[in-house]
């Protein structure tokens, strides 16, 4: 009968319809079948798989993974195996790169390849930081507003509008300088960045839980008597991880450039610690006669930032797949 | 409408109110901007203290808030530490920002929606995935960085070719420069090429990543399939029925992204040597001179807060479905 095939299959597109809980489960019977009774393949798939799945199939994404992790890996190999450390100071004044020292040395005979892995190391550190700072708030900030709304949301989106309100490397310049320059800390450098970068995760958070909060498979929760703090954590939060993960990852790229901003104004990151912005800010007088000063840093520091935004752009494009490919 | 941008406008100077009192508790407890003076063997105590009085800096924070406070609504800024008038010396620094900036954002509008349709029409093409390459680039590249590259592998090598000053490198203008303001122009120019590309390139990136990825899903409708199917030119569809609706989200993010093109030009002025506002606010904020900070703070943060309600206006007026209430 055509109207019993029509009603069944309504009732399967449906039923998909719950949102992203809702992927083909493996019949209750236990053994995966290759086909079950809707005709579909019974290997079930996690979230994470298909989201993993579509992230490395996607080129300038897996450059970037390869790209951070190489950095990453052989600064951390280089800060441990390598002759110099950041720290020596040789005789060799202002060399070449040459095979002993192959990003040269600097005017009190540092060795450059050193200094810049340190740095890169240095930025790594602070920017994980920030955005494990920032995501951690912000989350909370966005998942609080957009579940409770009335008063305590408007109170929260008016403490992201007092931040936003002025250029947020303003705002660093004047808290670098007056907090952390005294402190002299790299920590400090990264608590500060951290407490203005988590409006945008907010804003993101709050919106999806706006919509969230709606939703049956909420309301059904509640139902059964879940508690308010589970509904977020357990219910709700999972539902807007994409748009999170997204955002610490960018939140990432964006503090290295607030970071090395900041030291190359002289107000991040002070000798003798290093950190790249600072290498460009040292090594800037010198970009056309001693280059290896300037060009080795700042080559480290735009591929560093651009593999973190092509990591995020790939993990963005993994979660939320553009439907189809426009027929042009 | 109205009812809702007046809210908008009464909410955002509580929130600017706010901020200049955090702002002035802030800088106003880190210090004293009169430390250096009084190192100083040459200049008598009498001196430093006439100039403690001009600046209440005596007086307990609260009451200099309020001294602040009262005739900055009067359209009196205060003295800087120097003994400058703050709010004639805003004025001459915001009207240097704004040559570049004004500039720059329009040129980086174009490039972006230039950039982002022709990558989305080529989708998945070699000139695709390029156009995309340099966009990401331009967005990891920090201000400084672009701005260095091109003062020092652009500029000078330039100038050198040429045996004379093509690209000025720092500063806004010559400092000797005078005459009628034809003959002006193009000192100004060939200082103002290369700041202007750097903010232009700072800004265009992530603009053009956004113009491309609405496109794409513009095009995807079925309205543009229809205008295809009955036979328009492409370029007439391109133009009238995809372009103009794409254009309705990129027009918010560039006018929220204001602050961040305030931030870029920040950078610039200093690598640039201009003296424009942010190079004013960044010595402001070293000599720990509260009335330049707060001058700042007033002035970029009114744009930003206008600018978003231009963004929020303009969202209504391109798209007659979304109503405020």
């Amino acid at each position: 009968m055509p109207d019993d095939t029509s009603l069944s299959e309504a009732e399967t597109t449906g039923s998909q319809e719950v949102g992203q809980h809702s992927l083909p489960m493996p019949p209750p019977g236990g053994h995966l079948s290759p086909l079950d009774e809707h005709g579909m393949t019974g290997d079930a798939k996690s979230q994470a798989r298909i989201v993993l799945g579509r992230f490395f199939h996607q080129r300038l994404a897996v450059i970037g993974v390869c790209t951070f992790a190489t950095l990453g890996v052989s600064a951390l190999l280089v800060g441990i195996f390598w002759t110099y450390s950041y720290t020596d100071i040789t005789n060799n004044l202002n060399t070449p790169p040459s095979w002993s020292d192959p990003f040269g040395t600097n005017s009190i005979g540092s060795d450059m390849f050193s200094l810049v892995m340190h740095g890169t190391i240095k930025d790594i550190q602070i920017a994980l930081l920030v955005a494990a700072m920032a995501t951690l708030v912000g989350s909370t900030i966005g998942a609080v507003a957009g579940f409770y709304r009335g008063w305590v949301d408007s109170l929260l989106m008016r403490l992201v509008d007092l931040i936003l309100v002025v250029p947020i490397l303003a705002v660093l310049i004047v808290l670098a300088h007056i907090v952390a320059k005294q402190a002299n800390n790299w920590f400090f450098l990264a608590i500060i960045i951290g407490a203005l970068s988590w409006t945008y995760v907010a804003r993101l958070v709050r919106a999806d839980f706006l919509s969230l909060r709606e939703r049956d498979f909420v309301e059904a929760s509640r139902a059964l008597g879940a508690s308010n703090t589970r509904l977020i954590v357990r219910h709700m939060l999972p539902n807007a991880i994409g748009p999170i993960l997204v955002n610490a990852t960018i939140t990432v790229a964006q503090s290295i450039v607030l970071e090395s901003t900041l030291s190359f104004l002289g107000l991040g990151i002070q000798a003798p610690d290093v950190s790249l912005g600072l290498l460009v800010s040292q090594g800037q007088d010198s970009a056309t006669t001693e280059w290896w000063l300037f060009v080795f840093p700042v080559v480290f520091l735009v591929i560093l930032i651009l593999s973190i935004f092509l990591m995020g752009d790939g993990l963005r494009e993994a979660f939320d797949p553009k439907k189809v490919k426009t027929r042009a | 409408m109205l009812a809702y941008v007046s809210r908008r406008l009464l909410v955002s100077v509580v929130v600017l109110l706010l901020a200049t009192i955090l702002v002035f508790l802030l800088v106003a407890n880190s210090g004293d901007p009169l430390a250096l003076l009084k190192t100083n063997p040459h200049i008598s105590p009498l001196v430093v203290a006439a100039r403690e009085h001009l600046l209440h800096l005596n007086d307990p924070l609260y009451q200099r808030y309020w001294i602040w406070f009262s005739h900055a609504i009067r359209g009196d800024l205060g003295t800087s530490i120097t003994g400058q008038n703050v709010a004639s010396e805003a004025t001459s620094h915001l009207f240097v920002t704004m040559r570049m900036v004004i500039l720059a954002t329009v040129i980086a509008i174009f490039l972006a929606v230039f950039v982002g349709m022709y990558a989305a029409v080529h989708q998945d093409r070699f000139s695709d995935h390029a156009a995309t390459l340099a966009n990401f680039l331009f967005l990891a590249a920090p201000t400084f960085v672009i701005g260095l590259l091109l003062k020092e592998f652009v500029a000078i090598p330039v100038n050198q070719h040429l045996g004379h000053t093509l690209f000025y490198t720092n500063g806004e203008q010559s400092p000797t420069l005078s005459g009628p303001f034809l003959s002006r122009l193009p000192d100004y120019a060939a200082h103002t090429v290369l700041p202007t590309l750097t903010l232009v390139l700072v800004s265009y990136s992530s603009w053009a990543i956004y113009q491309r990825s609405s496109m794409l899903e513009t095009l995807d409708n079925d309205y543009v399939r229809m205008a295809r199917a009955k036979g328009l030119s492409p370029r007439r569809v391109l133009i009238r029925h995809v372009l103009r609706n794409a254009l309705i989200p990129v027009v918010t993010v560039v006018a929220l992204d204001f602050a961040a093109v305030l931030g870029g030009a920040l950078v610039t002025e200093i690598v640039f040597g201009w003296q424009g506002l942010g190079q004013w606010f960044f010595t402001g904020v070293t000599d720990l001179d509260v009335n330049i900070v707060l001058a700042f703070l007033l002035i970029t943060a009114t744009f930003v807060i206008l600018f978003n309600l231009l963004a929020d206006i303009l969202y209504a007026f391109l798209d007659p479905r979304i109503r405020y209430a």
